[in-house]
């Protein structure tokens, strides 16, 4: 990859942090843009840094996600975690986004070491997983994936990871 | 021309006052510190910490309560930081120097306690487009209750004020004006001296938040003029929690008190109460005692090495980090003013300012990332947020230039 020219004593955490899919997702996001026949959306504001993300669902009558797009700015931990959600939930209902939603934030936050969510084959978003030794960047990695149980549940205000 | 430069590296090259500061004397992931967050908030040197132990070890007692030694002690140290404090800034009188929790606490004690009664629906407060949030929500929580409408003066796009909008904006219908000393996100120093003397002309009375202005360089509240001026200790290497108002004598006796409570009564009935005398009218319940006591030795500290010596080092030391940041390919500096203290706010080709934070201090330097509680400063420039390296005494060429390899790392992470 591209950071292995980093001359900096212990940089295999910030590669593991900074892979070359999250810094892909980050440069060229996926479905980036407003979703004209969305019908769910939700905010999502880290006030920290400053990320600010808008979800734009649309479910069809049998609460199957047929399209899903995000907008807005936030770092490359953000970005690239709300281009891998839109990858991820199109195509799956409701209940299993939300399934997906639990699985994700609970290991992203604790590793869930021994729970049920250790053994799930979190796919692409794996890469996320680096995020859990900057504990300061777990809030940039699951901002997108409050937004999404936010949109399905359709709370009015924007959500906030601090 | 290389001597001369030589000869400027030379003095910022070494910081004699780091030793002072113990946290300094450490590594972060596997790196020797490089602090340059000191505009969030600065460190203490030993002696502060040195006189709060000392404090809390063998003279801790309420204050202005006791008949007993330990009470005495007590109140005489908390009120020998308060005459610190007095010519520190060069009050005319202590019962000027309110003690509080920190800027922000003085600047809404001065909204509530002096600005809501005097204002109402058709008056204005005027406030800077640079301010941090604390010099404006106060402002428009006393908009919110009386009617009154907040006027923002604006900035060119080097972070300076456009002085004569500033004074198109300032008539009789403005009751205060509230401004920063220096930008704490663009680190520009406002000429307060000339803006004062400008409102003074039409009445109108002036707040100074100068929470980044005291660490920084001397300040006399009898020579600016202002009518209100804020700090806090943890900005000026004193401990959290700790601040001033500095209020001329005239005006707090104008007002009334901001908190009830022990300590701001000379007698309590149910059928009524007399207030204490300035300044303890406005400090209501058992102070931060420890905290104020280290940041008169804070006070003591900046003194013993003047505040001369520190803007000096200061200014030479931003000067030689503009020029190391301007050679980075794909740097944008932010706050260009002409006129700045030791604060420098950048972005670094289009890589978001919380990656940069992350990936510096991995390499051991702390830096400051995002709005900077100046939401509206970064509205402005249209970005979310900003890296911002400070610079205070104990920072040297080295703290620079590991600044500056650590950027170059960043850009070869996201290459």
């Amino acid at each position: 990859m591209n950071a292995q020219g980093l001359n900096i004593g212990n940089a295999q955490e910030l590669r593991e942090l900074y892979r070359e899919l999250i810094l892909d997702h980050a440069r060229s996001p996926r479905h980036f843009g407003k979703l004209p026949h969305a019908t769910h959306s939700a905010e999502g504001i880290n006030p920290l840094c400053g990320d600010k993300l808008k979800l734009y669902l649309d479910v069809d009558d049998a609460s199957n996600i047929r399209a899903a797009c995000f907008e807005g700015s936030g770092c490359a931990i953000s970005v690239a975690s709300a281009s891998l959600l839109t990858e991820t939930i199109i195509g799956l209902s409701e209940k299993e986004a939300i399934a997906w939603f639990t699985a994700v934030t609970t290991r992203l936050t604790h590793g869930d070491p021994t729970g049920e969510f250790s053994a799930v084959d979190l796919g692409k978003l794996e890469a996320l997983e680096g995020v859990r030794e900057f504990p300061a960047r777990v809030k940039c990695a699951t901002l997108a994936w409050h937004a999404l149980r936010s949109a399905l549940q359709q709370r009015p205000a924007p959500v906030s990871t601090e | 021309m290389t001597q001369p430069q030589q000869d400027l590296q030379d003095t910022i090259a070494v910081s004699d006052y780091r030793q002072d500061f113990p946290l300094l004397q450490q590594e972060v992931n596997g790196h020797p510190l490089v602090y340059l967050d000191s505009a969030a908030s600065a460190q203490q040197p030993a002696s502060v910490m040195d006189a709060v132990a000392q404090y809390e070890r063998t003279d801790h007692a309420n204050v202005h309560r006791g008949v007993h030694s330990l009470s005495h002690r007590a109140t005489d140290a908390y009120e020998q930081a308060r005459d610190k404090l007095r010519a520190f800034i060069n009050a005319e009188s202590r019962s000027e120097i309110v003690l509080t929790s920190g800027t922000t606490e003085s600047i809404n004690l001065v909204a509530q306690s002096y600005c809501r009664p005097r204002i109402g629906s058709g008056d204005r407060i005027l406030i800077t487009h640079l301010e941090h949030h604390s010099n404006i929500v106060p402002w428009q929580l006393v908009c919110e209750q009386t009617g009154a409408e907040l006027l923002v003066a604006p900035m060119d796009s080097r972070g300076q004020l456009v002085l004569e909008k500033l004074y198109e904006l300032m008539t009789d219908k403005v009751k205060i004006l509230a401004i920063g000393h220096v930008s704490n996100a663009l680190g520009t120093i406002h000429p307060l001296r000339e803006i004062i003397a400008r409102a003074h002309a039409l009445g109108i009375p002036v707040l100074v938040d100068g929470a980044q202005g005291v660490p920084h360089m001397a300040i006399d509240v009898q020579d600016l003029d202002c009518d209100f001026y804020a700090f806090s200790g943890h900005k000026m290497f004193g401990p959290t929690g700790t601040g001033v108002l500095y209020a001329r004598e005239c005006l707090l006796e104008t007002m009334p008190p901001y908190q009830g409570g022990g300590d701001m009564i000379l007698e309590v009935s149910f059928e009524g109460t007399t207030y204490n005398d300035l300044p303890y009218k406005f400090e209501a319940g058992t102070p931060n005692i420890a905290g104020v006591i280290g940041m008169g030795a804070a006070v003591d500290y900046l003194q013993s090495v003047g505040l001369a010596n520190i803007a000096e080092h200061e200014q030479q030391l931003l000067d030689y980090m503009t020029r190391r940041l301007t050679e980075i390919d794909g740097i944008r500096l932010i706050g260009t003013a002409a006129n700045k203290a030791s604060i420098q706010s950048f972005m670094l080709d289009d890589i978001h300012s919380h990656d940069l934070g992350t990936i510096l201090d991995h390499q051991g330097v702390a830096i400051r990332t995002g709005h900077h509680c100046a939401m509206p400063v970064m509205d402005y420039f249209g970005i979310p947020g900003t890296a911002r390296a400070s610079l205070a005494l104990y920072n040297n060429a080295d703290d620079v230039d590991r600044l500056v390899d650590a950027l170059e790392q960043a850009k070869k992470l996201f290459a």
